[in-house]
């Protein structure tokens, strides 16, 4: 009964989004303030619907109502409960559900948090909602029903994929989508204003907090999906440049690019046209993500289970929608000519800035999807992985870490190159010091290690010049100015812990007999053999290693082999010591017969900068997206751009 | 904020922008018709399947014990002369169960030499498997420990050669082998590398 | 999804995550690889995170726990002891599972777009970076900003 329930609101969900869709569109285009006064109300209206489609879902789950496919699929008896709530979005019909959900949550929040904005404005972006809204509850609907019933209902599930049975993987996907979803706003408002035939630097003021919020939580769903794969998969990676890795991460590159693009217009005037296909581009490459997460185009572990039909779904969706706002945007793109600068300037130092991101987000693009391009072009099966994706990554961004600390020290429209030079020389040459001295201090790869230290030190010294700067002159930091220094120290901290890590680590793998020590890293590792226990839901191998430093014992730790009870399905967990300074990481191998096992021992240097870096990133664009300037009630309309 | 451009600037411009909203249109198309192509191709059952190298290269030297009578050893030259089909298989292969009324069918035709190649198996194991469901090889050649096998570019079972008379490798099929598979690609392909000598 | 491919995925499965019990295949031995020194463990993990485990859903060959992997990187140990260089290694591997079974394409008329594309992106944007700020600084007189700039 309840899962038809669920089935109804969906179904109405859809109808009011459609409402929401075209009445205050149409009404905003005719002036009626009527329909437009539908936006609002539908869209508190949605969310209402779908929060209740998703307890109801919850529900189904937590009672294990195997009657219902989706849960039958994802679930089972032995499934702790704290599982039961995260398999909701452990596959593909119910993390489309969360999709649509979190949408439904930033549209309201939108219909919210915009009083101060004439309606028309309003009507449009939440109108421009909609039409999201409508195109995934229909693809949900038709396509993905999480509802649909399997009868007679079996008496066991399936079981949530066991990868998927840990507390990362409980919030690294709800993080994802909300960053991934509230590219929408961004995207709604430029659409909205290519609708209006205007562009003016108060809207874009106001959108620059929702896009800040957005990329911040995007920036802690990657960094969680790193940390995730790190501990659980067992060797110690943090990042595989995986075709669904890469699917989030290009709307990040995108989403860092229209932070500082709209930075530019909403001071200076200049750039609007940019950024406004920087807004779209940015959702467009997280509906693109979405497609190929879920359309089986590319092969990944990480990918849901694949189904052309689906496939073609979003697809023609995402051709529509991305389609008809280039269309759009051809049409009527505004060119304001904007405020003149020269050479040695903010403005330019952004457009470095935006070209080398939009550069690194078409390198991810073109790598990812070369393999399927190759395919077609019958060149055969080709394999792009991280030494492609590293090497030109760094390469491109190479030239954005070193500009990146004049950014803040340049003025606006035109400055003397020689004074931020001025400012900043001698912090390079302390970087430099400081990045030989760690080519000589390093016990392996001393030239990857120098220019993590150098790069880490150059972007934080140069962050704390302009910090220097600012208090010298009358010491106020508007919030905007301090969510930029903590992300910018975020890179610096991030390029350490890259950078080192990968010069640093070190480890080995061999076969040991309980009793066993071996020494790496100037740690001691005591094997003292394996016993069998039980979990909830799985039986398990779980190891005995106790760490020592020199003679005396650090800690014991516990790395597993687990055998789920549904299918076999065997996981590791490594046994991790964390530390500011370092992970100890150890993961069983294979049992080789004898009590003797296969035990593989990392220790990594810094790795936790890496977390840590991507956290002071999304701080700092949460703590500039509270800038009050920003929700100021725009002033009296100046003159205006035309269309084209 | 705004400063209407001056004419020849915004011919210019004008100009500028055709040309970029052409170079995106492009893309656009060009990106959604791959994407299109990827999705149709994803329906297929066999795109994970690795295309071998070796077609159209002499088949990797090998020197390998029969199953049967492991003192007997068979090696290229001992096969060279006419075609044989190699069908690489395990009893620890579910899919080769699937396939293996299919190959029973195409050895009774007798239509080419059909050659067992037992992967990475244990001896009593292999010979119990071809008790239980039959033996539709000529004979059987024993790779246990798989390193002859990696010259094949084999990485699983089941996997089937065809390897003509000269000793070049034809064609080569990732999974189980259906009547429809047999029909369509291998007899075309037998016929051509026959029609050769 | 049919039943076929759903074993096929099941036994893919099975081989990614080395399950290998009594029933199934004898397993390679998964006694881990033993080094002469730490030069040649570094060279031989750097040259297996270049290479594509030929079975997985993509998975490194220094990562995979599949049977084909073990094999692989026995394999690869061998032909470094064998004196050979990493590219010939690598030719090695891709005579036998072709290109797919590298990381880091060769590059050839059919990757030139891969490999120079994005180069030739920096290159477009800072053209057009170029002419914008010179069209936008030509003829005005551009007063320097004063000191106190509003941010």
């Amino acid at each position: 009964m309840l899962p038809e329930l669920g089935q109804v609101t969906l179904i109405l969900a859809l109808l009011v989004s459609l409402l929401q869709a075209i009445l205050p569109l149409a009404g905003a285009h005719r002036g009626k303030a009527a329909w437009m006064a539908v936006a609002r109300p539908a869209a508190y209206g949605q969310l209402f619907l779908l929060l209740a489609a998703f307890v109801v879902l919850t529900v189904a789950f937590v009672t294990q109502d195997f009657s219902v496919k989706y849960v039958a699929e994802n679930s089972n008896s032995l499934l702790p409960m704290m599982y039961r709530y995260s398999a909701v979005w452990g596959a593909h019909e119910g993390s489309l559900l969360l999709w649509v959900l979190v949408l439904g949550i930033w549209t309201a929040a939108v219909a919210e948090f915009s009083r101060h904005l004439p309606e028309t404005v309003v009507a449009r972006v939440l109108g421009v909602m909609g039409v999201v809204s409508v195109g995934f509850l229909a693809f949900l609907i038709f396509t993905s029903n999480p509802f649909a019933r399997l009868l007679p209902a079996p008496l066991e599930g399936r079981d949530l994929n066991p990868l998927l049975q840990d507390p990362g993987l409980i919030i690294h996907p709800p993080m994802l989508y909300t960053g991934y979803v509230g590219f929408v706003v961004p995207f709604a408002f430029a659409i909205a204003a290519l609708l209006d035939g205007h562009i003016d630097a108060r809207w874009l003021r106001w959108t620059r907090p929702w896009t800040n919020v957005a990329w911040a939580f995007l920036t802690l769903g990657i960094a969680l999906g790193s940390w995730w794969a790190y501990y659980e998969l067992g060797w110690g990676g943090w990042w595989f440049w995986d075709p669904v890795e890469n699917a989030s991460f290009m709307p990040w590159l995108a989403g860092a690019a229209l932070l500082h693009s709209q930075a530019v217009t909403e001071k200076r005037g200049s750039f609007g046209g940019w950024t406004l296909l920087l807004a779209i581009a940015t959702f467009s490459l997280s509906l693109l993500g979405t497609f190929l997460v879920r359309s089986g185009v590319l092969t990944s572990v990480h990918a849901f289970a694949a189904d052309p039909s689906r496939g073609l779904f979003i697809l023609i969706f995402l051709g529509a929608v991305v389609g008809g706002s280039l269309v759009l945007y051809v049409l009527r793109a505004p060119r304001i000519a904007g405020g003149a600068f020269v050479a040695s300037s903010r403005e330019t130092l952004l457009l470095a800035n935006n070209v080398l991101l939009a550069a690194a987000c078409g390198m991810v693009l073109l790598g990812t999807l070369y393999p399927l391009l190759a395919d077609a072009l019958e060149l055969g099966k080709i394999s792009v992985g991280p030494p492609y994706f590293g090497l030109l990554f760094v390469v491109l961004m190479t030239p954005l870490v070193m500009l990146l600390p004049f950014g803040p020290l340049t003025k606006w429209q035109k400055d003397q190159p020689r004074k931020p030079f001025a400012m900043l020389v001698p912090w390079l040459v302390a970087a430099l010091v400081l990045g030989g001295i760690a080519y000589f201090m390093a016990p392996q790869g001393p030239l990857k290690t120098a220019a993590g230290v150098a790069a880490g030190a150059w972007v934080a010294l140069g962050t704390l010049r302009f910090v220097w700067t600012r208090l010298r002159a009358n010491g106020k930091f508007t919030p905007e100015m301090l969510g930029m220094v903590l992300a910018h120290f975020g890179i610096a901290v991030f390029l350490i812990g890259a950078l080192l890590v990968e010069a640093q680590n070190v480890q080995r793998e061999l076969a040991m007999k309980p009793g066993q020590t071996i020494e790496l890293g100037g740690y001691g590792f005591r094997f003292e053999g394996v016993e069998e226990t039980r979990g909830p839901n799985y039986v398990s191998d779980l190891g005995h290693v106790q760490v020592l430093r020199g003679d005396k014992p650090l800690m014991r730790l516990n790395p597993e082999k687990r055998a789920y009870a549904s299918g076999g399905q065997v996981m590791t967990e490594a046994g991790i010591r964390p530390s500011l300074f370092g992970d100890v990481y150890v993961a069983l191998g294979e049992h080789l017969g004898d009590g003797a096992w296969a035990v593989r021992v990392h220790i990594k240097p810094f790795v936790r900068w890496i977390w840590l870096g991507a956290l002071l990133m999304a701080l700092g664009a949460f703590v500039t997206a509270t800038d009050r300037r920003f929700r100021r009630k725009p002033e009296a309309p100046k003159p205006e751009a035309q269309p084209a | 904020m705004n400063t209407p451009s001056d004419t020849p600037g915004q011919n210019k411009s004008r100009g500028a922008l055709v040309f970029a909203a052409v170079i995106i249109g492009l893309f656009f198309v060009g990106l959604m018709g791959l994407l299109a192509y990827g999705v149709k191709q994803s329906g297929r059952a066999n795109r994970e399947a690795l295309p071998s190298p070796l077609i159209g290269k002499s088949a990797p030297a090998f020197d390998l014990p029969l199953l049967h009578d492991p003192a007997t050893r068979i090696d290229n030259a001992d096969l060279a002369g006419a075609p044989y089909v190699m069908n690489v298989w395990g009893s620890w292969c579910p899919e080769c169960r699937v396939e293996h009324p299919v190959l029973t069918k195409f050895a009774l035709t007798k239509r080419v030499r059909f050659i067992g190649y037992n992967l990475k198996d244990e001896r009593g194991e292999a010979l119990r498997w071809l008790e239980q469901f039959g033996n539709p090889y000529m004979l059987v050649i024993a790779d246990e420990d798989g390193r002859a096998a990696i010259d094949w570019g084999i990485y699983g079972a089941p996997e089937t050669f065809l390897v003509d008379g000269k000793g070049i490798v034809r064609w080569k099929h990732v999974g189980a082998v259906t009547d429809e598979i047999i029909a369509n690609e291998l007899l075309p392909a037998l016929e051509k590398a026959e029609a050769q000598r | 999804m049919s039943a076929l491919s759903r074993h096929l995925r099941v036994l893919m499965l099975a081989l990614l995550l080395g399950v290998a019990g009594p029933a199934f295949a004898q397993a390679s031995d998964p006694t881990p690889l033993q080094f002469r020194d730490n030069a040649e463990e570094a060279r031989f993990h750097r040259l297996t995170a270049e290479l594509r485990c030929v079975m997985c859903q993509n998975q490194s060959l220094a990562d995979s726990n599949a049977q084909i992997a073990h094999d692989l990187r026995r394999e690869v140990l061998d032909l470094m002891r064998q004196g050979k260089s990493d590219p010939e290694i690598k030719r090695f591997l891709v005579d036998r599972y072709g290109e797919f079974v590298l990381y880091k394409p060769e590059v050839s008329p059919g990757t030139w777009l891969l490999w120079f594309g994005p180069a030739v992106l920096v290159l477009a944007g800072g053209v057009i970076v170029l002419r914008i700020v010179r069209r936008r600084s030509a003829g005005r007189d551009v007063a320097e900003a004063d000191d106190n700039q509003e941010w």
